[in-house]
C-alpha cells in the first residue's frame, strides 16, 4: 500500500464479504478508489458486480468489511453520494411523470415533510436537459424507451449533486448514440473532479470509456488504472479462461491454427 | 335497483345518514391507502390482514366482555399487525414465497377466529354477542361511536399519508433509491403497513372480514385506469371507495337481510367494471377503438399502394382495374367494395366502368407517399451492412 495520508480516497472497500444466506457472494474484497476517476466494475455473470454497489451504498448488509466514502462511513456521506439503479429494478407503469421522477433526486436534500417546488423542479430541468430529454418533463414514464427510462435515472442522480456517482450498467438497452452521449456526460462529470462508478458489461468499451477498473469474480482479482489492470491474463483469471470476443482482439499471444 | 331510493332514504332516516357518513368514511380511508397497496403489489397483503383480524376481534370481546367499537378495532388491528409481521417474518427467514406465506397466514388466522366464534357462540351467556356479522359486515349496525371511531382512525391515517406524502411515494416507487438518499425504509414501510391495515380495521364491522380488502384493491384498481398521476389516482381511489361505501351500506341498510359486504364489494366492482371497459387509453373499449382503427388505416393504406403498383405495371393511368385483380394481391375480397368506396368518397380513387378502379391525380400522390415513408421505416430497422 502507498502512504495512506496523501489524498484520502474516494471510496475504500476493506475486506468486503457479503453473503445470501450461506452463499458467499462477494469474498473479502478491498478496493480504494482515488477521486476523479471513472471506474467499471467488470465481471461475469453473478460475479457479485450489483452486490458490491448495493453494498457500497449500505443497500445489503455486509457479512464483514466496511465501506467508506471519503474516509468516512456511508451513512454519513448520504448526501455526497448518488445511485442510478438497473432500469429493470422499479415499475415503469407507476402512475408519475418524468419530471416527477427526476425531482425524487432533491428529496435528500430536502429532508422530512418539505415539498419539492420551483427550485427543485427547475433543477430538474436543467439534468433533464443534460440528458438530452428537455421536453419530456410532463411524460408518464410508462411511455419512455429504456434509453430514455436510462436517461432519467441518470438525470435523477445528477440532481443529487453529489459526488460519487454509483451506476448499475448504464448502458444497457441503451442505443449507440445515447450510449455515446452518457459517456460523454460521465466523462464531464469525472473533468469535474467528481468519481463515477459503474457496473460494465462490455468488455471492449473498456479502454474508451474507463480509466480505472475492478475485476470482480466473487473475490477481487484485480482493481487499478485500466492501463495497468486491463490485461488479457487477468481478464481471463476474472472470465475463467472464457473470453470469446476479447481473445481474438486483446491477446495476440493466443496460438491460432 | 333505481339510485333515487336509497338516497331519498338517506334524506327521510337519521339512522341511515350515520351509516352513510361511516360508509364513506371507511370507503375514502379505504381507496386512499389501497392506492400503495395497489402499487406496491401488497393487495393480497389486505386480503390477509382483514382475516386475520377475525381471532382478535374475538379474543378483544372474551377479555374486554364490551363490543365497544374502539376495543374490537384495537382488537382487530393488533391480530392484522400480529399478521403482517408473521408474513415479513416468514418470506425473510425461511425459503417460503411472500403469495405462499400471506396464504398459510391468512388461513391460519382465520381458521383460529373461527374456531373461537363458534365457541363463543355455544356458550348461552355469550350468544347474543352478535360477532358473526364480521364476517360479511352489517351497516345497519353502525352507532354513533362506531362512526366517531371511523371518521378518528381514517382521517388519522390520511392525514399521516398526506404528511408523509413524498417519503410514501419514493417508497412505494423506488424503495432502494429512497435507502440511498437516507431515508429509514424499513420504518417507512411499517407505517405504510400500518396505515393500511388501520384503513381495514375500521371496516371490518360494516363490510365484513371476507370482502374488506376489495375495497382496499378495487377502488384503487379502478382509479388507475383513469389517470397517471398519484396524486390524483389516490382521490380518485377515495372517492370511488366512498361512493361505493355509502351506496351498498345503504342498499343494505334498507332491504331485509342483505348483508352490508357484499353489497358494498358489489358496488366497487361496478366502478372496476366500467373503468376496465370505458377509461380513455386503458379501457378495453379505448383499445379495440385504436386497435380497429389503425387496422383500417392499414387496410386504406396498403389498397393504396396496390393501386398505384398496377397503374405503374400498366403504365396508363387511365386503365381501371378489376376487384378480383385487386382482391387478388391484397389477399381476398373481404370489405374490399368497403374500402374502395371510402377512398372514393375521399376523392383518392374513381371507377372507370363497370367495377373497374384506378387512382386519381391526388390517390397517386398520396400512394407514393406511402410508399416512400412505408420503404423509409424498413430501412430504418434493417439498415443494410
Amino acid at each position: 500500500m502507498t502512504t495512506p495520508s496523501r489524498v484520502i480516497p474516494a471510496l475504500q472497500v476493506e475486506d468486503l464479504t457479503v453473503a445470501y444466506r450461506d452463499k458467499p457472494v462477494l469474498w473479502d474484497v478491498d478496493i480504494s478508489v482515488p477521486p476523479g476517476v471513472l471506474m467499471a466494475v467488470v465481471g461475469p455473470n453473478g460475479a457479485g458486480k450489483t452486490t458490491l454497489i448495493k453494498a457500497c451504498l449500505g443497500l445489503v448488509r455486509p457479512a464483514a468489511g466496511r465501506v467508506l466514502i471519503h474516509g468516512r462511513p456511508v451513512d454519513d456521506q448520504r448526501r455526497q453520494i448518488a445511485y442510478v439503479p438497473q432500469r429493470g429494478s422499479v415499475d415503469w407503469d407507476f402512475p408519475t411523470t418524468v419530471l416527477d421522477v427526476v425531482t425524487m433526486g432533491r428529496y435528500g436534500a430536502l429532508g422530512w415533510f418539505r415539498r419539492p417546488g420551483a427550485a427543485e423542479r427547475e433543477r430538474a430541468r436543467q439534468c433533464l436537459e443534460m440528458v438530452g430529454m428537455l421536453g419530456f418533463e410532463r411524460r408518464q414514464i410508462s411511455q419512455l424507451s429504456g434509453g430514455q427510462q436510462q436517461r432519467v435515472f441518470l438525470a435523477r442522480a445528477l440532481v443529487q449533486e453529489a459526488d460519487i456517482f454509483f451506476m448499475d450498467e448504464p448502458f444497457q438497452g441503451v442505443d449507440a448514440t445515447t450510449e455515446r452521449a452518457i459517456v460523454a456526460l460521465l466523462q464531464n462529470l469525472r473533468a469535474g473532479g467528481r468519481t463515477v462508478i459503474c457496473v460494465h458489461h462490455d468488455l471492449q468499451t473498456v479502454p474508451e470509456y474507463f480509466d480505472w477498473v475492478s475485476l470482480v469474480n466473487v473475490r477481487l482479482v484485480a482493481s487499478g488504472p485500466v492501463k495497468e489492470v486491463f490485461t488479457p491474463a487477468l481478464l481471463r483469471t476474472t472470465y475463467g479462461g472464457r473470453l470469446p470476443f476479447l481473445s481474438q482482439r486483446a491477446a495476440p499471444e493466443a496460438p491460432s491454427p | 335497483m333505481s339510485l333515487l331510493a336509497p338516497l331519498s332514504a338517506l334524506a327521510a332516516n337519521d339512522t341511515l345518514r350515520i351509516v352513510a357518513l361511516g360508509s364513506v368514511g371507511l370507503g375514502l380511508a379505504g381507496g386512499v391507502l389501497g392506492t400503495f397497496a395497489v402499487l406496491r403489489r401488497q393487495s393480497l397483503l389486505g386480503d390477509a390482514v382483514s382475516h386475520a383480524a377475525l381471532p382478535g376481534i374475538v379474543l378483544a370481546f372474551m377479555l374486554s366482555g364490551t363490543k365497544a367499537s374502539l376495543v374490537l378495532v384495537l382488537g382487530a388491528a393488533a391480530a392484522g399487525w400480529l399478521a403482517s409481521l408473521s408474513v415479513l417474518a416468514i418470506t425473510r427467514h425461511t425459503r417460503i414465497k411472500d403469495d405462499t406465506a400471506l396464504g398459510v397466514i391468512l388461513s391460519v388466522f382465520f381458521g383460529f377466529g373461527l374456531v373461537l366464534l363458534t365457541y363463543l357462540q355455544k356458550k348461552p351467556d355469550a350468544a347474543k354477542a352478535g360477532l358473526d356479522r364480521f364476517l360479511f359486515g352489517q351497516a345497519a349496525a353502525m352507532l354513533h361511536g362506531d362512526v366517531a371511531v371511523i371518521v378518528a382512525v381514517g382521517g388519522l391515517a390520511i392525514a399521516l399519508l398526506v404528511i408523509f406524502w413524498k417519503e410514501l411515494k419514493l417508497l412505494a416507487f423506488d424503495p432502494d433509491y429512497a435507502a440511498c438518499l437516507g431515508y429509514p425504509v424499513r420504518m417507512l414501510d411499517v407505517l405504510l403497513t400500518s396505515l393500511i391495515v388501520a384503513a381495514i380495521v375500521i371496516g371490518l364491522q360494516a363490510v365484513g372480514v371476507v370482502l374488506m380488502s376489495a375495497l382496499l384493491v378495487a377502488p384503487a384498481a379502478a382509479a388507475r385506469q383513469w389517470t397517471d398521476r398519484l396524486a390524483v389516482m389516490a382521490v380518485l381511489a377515495g372517492l370511488f371507495g366512498a361512493a361505493s361505501g355509502m351506496l351498498g351500506a345503504i342498499i343494505s341498510s334498507t332491504t331485509e337481510r342483505l348483508p352490508a359486504g357484499p353489497s358494498i364489494v358489489l358496488c366497487a366492482s361496478a366502478v372496476v367494471a366500467v373503468s376496465l371497459l370505458a377509461a380513455p387509453h386503458r379501457g378495453i373499449i379505448w383499445q379495440w377503438v385504436r386497435h380497429w382503427r389503425h387496422q383500417r388505416r392499414l387496410g386504406l393504406e396498403a389498397l393504396l399502394c396496390d393501386l398505384l403498383e398496377l397503374a405503374t405495371h400498366h403504365g396508363d393511368p387511365e386503365h381501371g382495374h378489376s376487384l378480383s385483380a385487386l382482391a387478388a394481391m391484397s389477399g381476398g375480397r373481404a370489405g374490399l367494395q368497403r374500402r374502395l368506396r371510402e377512398l372514393r368518397a375521399r376523392g383518392l380513387v374513381r371507377m372507370v366502368g363497370a367495377a373497374r378502379w384506378t387512382l386519381t391525380a391526388a390517390g397517386r400522390i398520396e400512394a407514393a407517399r406511402i410508399a416512400a415513408s412505408h420503404h423509409g421505416n424498413r430501412h430504418d430497422r434493417e439498415p443494410r451492412p
